[in-house]
């Protein structure tokens, strides 16, 4: 089985991305499934599960959703092999930008999107500069040369990936994109023992254990602290 | 090629001034390349002690590699001869697998293609064969050609050699900035040499086309529909590398179609237009009939179809007369 990681900020668009691609894997004779991470809440998997897509999902609630990603890839890469999928994809949700959910020598697709602005490729981390493919959606809806600006920014912040277009709505490049998705050579029968290729952002401190005061004294643990002058 | 050994040891300086186009590089990378010009791309990145790596997650092994990438890149844009002289499409199946009704179709450059046919027919997937270069890989299983041979893979994946740049109905400007600013932003991005001249000439062209001028100073955000449009479609003829243009329907408001699709043909593009607008296809040299996924025939326009174009532009004229003398508050009367 193949697995691909796909990860873009919330309202990216990579739920219709991954929708419009897996149907054209399943013309190819591929059998495809999804486990979908969010935090609090998704009906993503109802969506899945109308286009008869097998899907699983995972919310993390109070924990940061990368750590609850990572601690739960294996299990679910187990279900897809058992499941006898050709390919799993894993749609995740990177709600913050310091995000870093790919494994080393596993496909990663990062989904984002025009309107998010010119600045907001070189304010996203190993989310996007990591990424073997970056998507980038809602091109329907701004100019031609605004197209051209966002990409060349993600470009200038991952050279090495490959900056697709596509339309969500229509589809149009989602048949591209899935070319590049499945490969024999790339099948795993287990993660275990691979690695993330950057660290995940870290926390562990009072608020991680349920700390609701707020004040000094009850900060403890991996607690950093603004900086509030002014810089010389 | 140059390789990641070849720059490691090399000094800012000295690299910006082979290469001037990575100060945009180091400054979106979050880099604090400036007044560094005697430090080496080691030490530049390899300062960063382990807890700022992780902090500002910054990879100095990533950076040294996609630093050599982004500089072959980029040479490669600046030396590329990219032009397109012609494409050629090679009949595929429509979607009852049939083979499409033509058997070559040569579109050379400063030429219009209208491609007509009902919603759904399948103008998506045509244009996403051309922008893909489809090499009979795709649903459709057509091929296509690029100045009479099969290209190399580079229009495919490359950022910065598109083949087909888009102009919709639908599209908008979305970024807080002023006209100059914009033009600006894009020259920037194209490496553009000379960018004050080229904001000039992107602005004369765009009031040429629109029916109320606006200003440098305008922001885009506040530009009248048809202002839009005249300003996208005077910065993508002016600006964009992509050799084919595909325009979605152009509206008939507030623009001037006809000479739209000049300066288009001026900057020696291959114009693809899809419309239901009469005018528009007879407009172009030949159309495209899609049905049911494929297409069906090429028609090129006859004699008598061009008298037809005459009169309904005579027609056109007449209702935007009327348009205009409404607006202005006018009664009208006929004759």
């Amino acid at each position: 089985m193949n697995l691909v990681t796909i990860s873009g900020p919330p309202s990216s668009g990579k739920t219709s991305v991954i929708l419009k691609t897996i149907e054209a894997l399943t013309r190819r004779g591929l059998k495809v499934g999804v486990v979908k991470f969010d935090c609090l809440y998704t009906d993503d998997d109802v969506l899945y599960e109308k286009a008869g897509i097998p899907v699983k999902k995972g919310l993390s609630g109070a924990m940061c959703p990368d750590h609850y990603f990572i601690s739960n890839v294996e299990e679910v890469t187990q279900w897809g092999i058992k499941e006898g999928f050709d390919l799993l994809i894993s749609e995740s949700a990177g709600l913050c930008n310091r995000c870093s959910p790919y494994i080393k020598e596993i496909k990663a697709v990062c989904v984002i999107d025009n309107l998010s602005g010119v600045n907001t490729p070189k304010k996203i981390g190993p989310m996007l500069k990591s990424a073997d493919i970056v998507v980038i959606t809602k091109g329907d809806i701004v100019s031609q040369a605004e197209r051209e600006v966002f990409a060349s920014r993600v470009n200038l912040v991952n050279p090495s990936a490959v900056i697709m277009n596509i339309n969500g709505l229509t589809g149009q490049g989602s048949f591209e994109l899935s070319t590049l998705l499945h490969d024999e050579k790339n099948s795993v029968d287990t993660l275990v023992g691979r690695e993330l290729r950057f660290t995940m952002p870290s926390a562990l401190c009072s608020y991680c254990l349920g700390e609701t005061r707020i004040g000094e004294s009850y900060q403890m643990g991996n607690v950093r602290k603004i900086n509030l002058e002014n810089r010389q | 090629m140059i390789g990641r050994n070849q720059i490691a040891d090399r000094h800012i300086g000295s690299l910006l001034e082979d290469y001037p186009f990575l100060s945009s590089f180091f400054r979106e990378n979050g880099l604090d390349f400036e007044g560094r010009d005697d430090s080496t791309l080691n030490q530049m990145f390899g300062e960063f002690d382990e807890e700022e790596q992780e902090e500002r997650a910054i990879d100095p092994d990533l950076l040294m590699k996609q630093t050599a990438e982004f500089i072959n890149q980029m040479l490669a844009f600046l030396n590329e001869d990219n032009e397109v002289h012609s494409l050629t499409i090679l009949p595929g199946t429509d979607k009852s697998g049939e083979k499409e009704g033509f058997d070559s179709l040569v579109i050379r450059k400063s030429e219009v293609i209208s491609i007509v046919g009902p919603t759904g027919s399948g103008k998506s997937r045509l244009l996403g064969d051309i922008e893909w270069v489809a090499q009979a890989d795709t649903p459709t299983a057509r091929s296509i050609l690029i100045n009479g041979d099969v290209p190399d893979s580079t229009w495919r994946f490359s950022t910065s050699k598109k083949l087909v740049a888009q102009l919709s109905q639908n599209m908008n400007f979305v970024m807080d900035l002023n006209v100059r600013e914009f033009i600006e932003l894009h020259a920037e991005s194209r490496l553009v040499e000379n960018p004050g001249e080229v904001v000039e000439r992107i602005i004369t062209e765009a009031n040429k086309l629109a029916g109320e001028s606006f200003s440098e100073e305008t922001p885009i955000t506040s530009l009248s529909g048809g202002q839009s449009r005249a300003l996208m479609i005077a910065d993508t003829a002016i600006l964009s590398r992509s050799p084919i243009i595909l325009i979605d329907e152009i509206e008939n408001a507030g623009i001037d179609r006809k000479r739209a699709l000049n300066l288009l043909l001026s900057e020696e593009k291959i114009v693809l237009m899809a419309t239901h607008d009469p005018i528009l296809a007879l407009m172009a040299h030949r159309r495209i009939v899609i049905k049911n996924g494929g297409i069906a025939k090429v028609i090129e326009t006859t004699e008598e179809e061009r008298t037809i174009l005459s009169t309904l532009e005579e027609l056109d004229r007449t209702v935007l007369a009327y348009r205009t003398r409404l607006r202005a508050g006018e009664i009208l009367i006929k004759g």
